[in-house]
C-alpha cells in the first residue's frame, strides 16, 4: 500500500477473485444458516432486548442470537470480553471467511467499514459520566475500548492479521467501500490478499436517532419497493471476504468463490439525508462499474438492491436503475434482502455482498418480501419470492447518508 | 508519478488559518487555556482545554453549514484555504474532479452528547436535525456538498494517525486516475465529555481541536511527497516497536540537515516511542502538539501542514513527519522540496 515517488506505477491490472466468505445476520450466525434462511424467504424480526425502546414507536429489529460465551476457535474469554458486540459479529464473520480461503493471518492489510462502531460503550460513558462518581477506571476502559480501530487493532491480532488497516465510515456504503477498497489495492498489485468487510450493531443511540427521522417503519416490517411502503427496519450483522489476486490463489490451490468484476464510487451532493430523486449518483456508479467490467446491463442477471424500503431511497434507486437499463430494465432481476434482516448499517454492503456470492455460488435469487403490490417505479423484474436461477454475475448497490454511493459487480470465475 | 501538495489549510488553537499556526509554531507560545464545564451531571467539573478561538472565524458561507457543530466548519474553513479561489471555480465548472478523504478520532461528539442526552431523557423529543450530523461522514458529505465535487468522498476513523492513511488513499486515488487531485482534510472538536475522557489517560493532556488540511495532486513541487511506507499496526507490534520498524522504513538520511516533526505531546509515556526510535536525530525538531495541545487526528494534519509550509519557506530540503498513534498504529511520510 506504501507510496514512493521512485516507485513505477504498475500498468497491469490483474484478476481478483473472492476465496472466503463469513457472515453473521439476524437471518444466522453462519453462512450454511444464512443460506437456508434466503433459500426459504424466511424474516429475522424481533423485539429488541439489548436496551430500552419502550419510549420509541418501534420496537422490534433484525437482532442477532449473539452468544455471551467466547467461541471455541482459539479467541480467549478475556479478549472475547474486551469487544465490544459488533466486533464480535465482526470477528465471527472474519474468521469464517479466513478459514475458507485456508488462511491463518499474516502481514495482509485489513480493510473495515463500520458506522456506528463501538457506539454501546460510548452510551456507558456518557451514562456512567453524568452520575456524581463514575469509576475512573472502568471510565477509561470504556474510552479506550469505544474507538473502533482500538477493538478493529484487537480483532486483527485474535485474528494473526498484521497487515495496515483500514476503517472505512461512509454510513451505510461503508461495507461495500472496504471491499472496493481491498479490490482496487489487489488489483493494481499492491496488496496480494487482503481481508475486507463491515460490521454494526444496534445501538441505542442510532436506533432512536432514525425513529426520531421517522424512518423506521411504524409496523416493523419494511417492504422494499411496495406502494405503500412506510420505513425500514434496523439490523444488525457482519459480512467479510478473503480478496485474492487470482494468480495467489492458484498458487495457494484454494478454491475461488467468485470473482471480483468492478466498483464503482460516486458522491450524491444533493442532500445529507435524501438522495437525488433521479438516483444520479447511483446511476454513476452503476454505469461506472459496468464499463471497469465491460458488461452491458443486460449481462446482470440479478441486482441485490440497497433497497431500505423508504418513499425516498426506493423510487430514486428504481429510477437509476431504470436509467441505467433502458430497454433492457424489464429482464433485471432486483430484489432487496433487507426485507428480511433490516438495514445493516455499515455492515449492509458487505453482508449484501456475500449474500450476492451466495447467489453466485447456489445459483437463487433471494426475494424481497412483504411487497403488496410493487411501486410504479418497479419496471425491472423484482424478485418477490426465492427463485432457483441460472446466476453467472451480480451486481450489489449501497447507498449512505451523505451520499456515498457504491456498486459491485460479482461473477462465476472465468466469466470475465 | 511525482505528486505534490500544494494547498494547505488550517485552524487551530493558534487561530484560523495557516498563518497563525505558524506564527504559535515560531513562537512557541502555548495559547491561554480556557475552562470547558460540564453541561451535565451532578458535580461540576472543569477541564482546562485550548479552544478554537471564535474571532477571525474564517468559515465559509454555505447553507449547509449553518447547522453544523464546529467539526464541520473547522473542516470547510480549512479545506477552503488548502483548495484556493482557483482551484473552486474549476471544480464549480466541472474542469477539476477532485476527490475529498477525511480522516477523524473523535467525530461529532457536541451533537451525539446533545442528542443522546434528548434520547434518554424523551426520545420522541429528540431532534431529528442532530441525529445527522452525528454520523461520522457528515462533515465529509458537506465538503464535497460545498465544493460541488460528486468524486469519491471517503471518511477514514483511525488513531491520531489517521491523516497519514489518508494521504495514502489520495495517491492511491490520483495515481489511478480517478480524481485531478484531492483534498486531505482532518478535523475534531471538543466538547465536556471528550475532554474529560482525554484527561483520563493523563491529567497533563491539553485537549484541543481544530483542523488541517492539504491538496494532494500530481505534481513537481512546491513540495513533494517522498516516501509514505505502509502504518506498522499494533496488532502485530507494541507502540516502542512500531515507532521504531517505522524509522526503518522511511530510511531517512540524519545528516543534520532534515526538519523532524513529530507527534510528541510533551507526555513521557506517551512520547516514548519517538523519543527512543529518533534519540540520535541531530537535526531540528519540532513538535506542535506541545504548542497547541492535544487536537488527536487534527494535530496530525497540523504537523503536515507545518512540514509542508516550513519546506516552502526554503529553511529545509526535506522533513519527515512522524507520528505514534493511542491504539492503531505508527507512521510517517518523508516530503521534499
Amino acid at each position: 500500500m506504501a507510496y514512493s515517488s521512485d516507485s513505477p506505477i504498475s500498468q497491469n491490472l490483474r484478476p481478483v477473485v473472492v476465496t472466503g466468505m463469513g457472515i453473521v445476520s439476524p437471518m444466522g450466525r453462519d453462512l450454511a444458516e444464512n443460506t437456508a434462511g434466503f433459500r426459504a424467504g424466511r424474516m429475522a424480526f424481533s423485539p429488541v432486548t439489548l436496551f430500552d425502546v419502550s419510549r420509541q414507536r418501534v420496537g422490534t429489529a433484525g437482532q442477532v442470537d449473539l452468544p455471551d460465551r467466547a467461541p471455541d476457535f482459539g479467541i480467549s474469554k478475556k479478549a472475547w470480553g474486551r469487544m465490544d458486540r459488533g466486533t464480535r459479529l465482526a470477528v465471527l464473520a472474519a474468521r469464517e471467511a479466513m478459514a475458507e480461503a485456508a488462511l491463518c493471518g499474516g502481514e495482509i492489510p485489513l480493510i473495515v467499514g463500520t458506522s456506528a462502531a463501538a457506539m454501546p460503550i460510548g452510551e456507558d460513558y456518557f451514562k456512567a459520566a453524568l452520575v456524581n462518581t463514575p469509576d475512573r477506571h472502568t471510565q477509561l476502559r470504556r474510552v479506550e475500548t469505544y474507538q473502533a480501530q482500538r477493538q478493529m487493532t484487537d480483532m486483527a491480532r485474535e485474528l494473526g492479521v498484521h497487515g495496515p488497516l483500514r476503517i472505512i465510515s461512509n454510513a451505510c456504503a461503508s461495507g461495500a467501500n472496504a471491499i472496493g477498497h481491498a479490490f482496487h489495492l489487489v488489483r493494481s498489485g499492491r496488496a496480494e490478499i487482503v481481508l475486507a468487510g463491515g460490521y454494526d450493531a444496534l445501538c441505542q443511540l442510532v436506533f432512536a436517532g432514525f425513529d426520531a427521522l421517522q424512518a423506521l417503519s411504524p409496523s416493523g416490517i419494511p417492504r422494499p419497493f411496495d406502494a405503500a411502503r412506510d420505513g425500514l427496519a434496523l439490523g444488525e450483522g457482519a459480512g467479510f471476504v478473503v480478496v485474492e489476486s487470482a494468480a495467489s490463489a492458484r498458487s495457494r490451490s484454494v478454491k475461488v468463490i467468485a470473482e471480483i468484476l468492478a466498483y464503482g464510487a460516486a458522491t450524491d451532493v444533493h442532500h445529507l439525508t435524501q438522495p437525488h430523486p433521479l438516483g444520479d449518483a447511483a446511476l454513476v456508479t452503476m454505469q461506472s462499474a459496468c464499463a471497469m467490467a465491460g458488461l452491458a446491463p443486460e449481462q446482470i442477471d440479478y441486482i441485490n438492491s440497497h433497497g431500505t424500503g423508504t418513499p425516498l431511497n426506493d423510487i430514486a434507486e428504481g429510477n437509476a436503475i431504470q436509467r441505467w437499463a433502458g430497454d433492457a430494465v424489464g429482464k433485471i432481476k432486483v430484489s432487496s434482502t433487507k426485507s428480511a434482516t433490516g438495514h445493516l448499517l455499515g455492515g449492509a454492503g458487505a453482508v449484501e455482498s456475500v449474500i450476492s456470492l451466495m447467489a453466485l455460488k447456489e445459483q437463487f435469487l433471494p426475494a424481497s418480501l412483504n411487497v403488496r403490490e410493487a411501486d410504479a417505479v418497479c419496471s425491472f423484474d423484482l424478485v418477490r419470492e426465492p427463485r432457483e436461477a441460472e446466476v453467472r454475475r451480480v451486481l450489489t448497490n449501497s447507498f449512505g447518508f451523505g451520499g456515498a454511493n457504491a456498486t459491485l459487480i460479482f461473477g462465476k470465475e472465468g466469466i470475465a | 508519478m511525482k505528486l505534490a501538495i500544494t494547498g494547505t489549510g488550517a485552524v487551530s488553537s493558534a487561530g484560523w488559518g495557516v498563518a497563525a499556526l505558524m506564527d504559535a509554531l515560531a513562537s512557541g507560545k502555548t495559547p491561554e487555556p480556557s475552562l470547558l464545564d460540564r453541561t451535565g451531571g451532578e458535580t461540576l467539573i472543569r477541564t482546562p482545554v485550548l479552544r478554537v478561538p471564535t474571532e477571525g472565524a474564517t468559515t465559509p458561507k454555505f447553507a449547509r453549514l449553518r447547522r453544523t457543530s464546529p467539526i464541520s466548519k473547522f473542516a470547510a474553513a480549512a479545506a477552503v484555504e488548502a483548495l484556493g479561489e482557483s482551484r473552486m471555480a474549476a471544480i464549480a465548472a466541472g474542469e477539476l474532479r477532485v476527490g475529498v478523504i477525511f480522516t477523524l478520532l473523535n467525530g461529532c461528539v457536541n451533537y451525539s452528547n446533545r442528542f443522546f442526552g434528548e434520547v434518554l431523557t424523551d426520545p420522541a423529543m429528540a431532534s431529528p436535525i442532530l441525529f445527522p450530523e452525528t454520523v461520522f461522514n457528515a462533515p465529509s458529505s458537506h465538503l464535497s456538498a460545498m465544493i460541488g465535487s460528486h468524486a469519491p468522498n471517503d471518511s477514514l476513523i483511525a488513531d491520531s494517525t489517521g491523516f497519514f492513511s489518508g494521504i495514502d488513499l489520495a495517491a492511491e486515488w490520483i495515481q489511478r486516475g480517478e480524481v485531478d487531485g484531492c483534498l486531505v482534510v482532518a478535523s475534531e472538536e471538543i466538547d465536556w465529555l471528550s475532554a474529560e475522557g482525554l484527561c483520563l489517560y493523563s491529567k497533563n493532556y491539553l485537549p484541543s481541536e481544530g483542523a488541517g488540511a492539504i491538496y494532494l495532486e500530481a505534481a513537481d513541487g512546491p513540495v513533494r511527497l517522498l516516501h509514505l511506507p505502509d502504518p506498522v499496526s499494533f496488532s502485530g507490534y507494541s507502540r516502542i516497536e512500531a515507532a521504531v520498524k517505522i524509522r526503518e522504513r522511511l530510511n531517512v538520511e540524519n545528516d543534520g540537515h532534515a526538519l523532524l516533526i513529530d507527534g510528541r505531546v510533551d507526555i513521557a509515556r506517551f512520547d516514548l516511542p519517538e523519543t527512543k526510535a529518533w534519540s540520535d536525530w541531530s537535526g531540528p525538531r519540532w513538535s506542535p502538539r506541545v504548542t497547541l495541545g492535544e487536537a488527536m487526528g487534527a494535530s496530525t494534519a497540523l504537523q503536515i501542514v507545518a512540514a509542508v509550509e516550513a519546506l516552502k519557506a526554503g529553511g529545509f530540503q526535506k522533513a519527515v513527519v512522524t507520528a505514534t498513534g493511542g491504539n492503531q498504529q505508527a507512521t510517517g511520510v518523508l516530503l521534499g522540496r
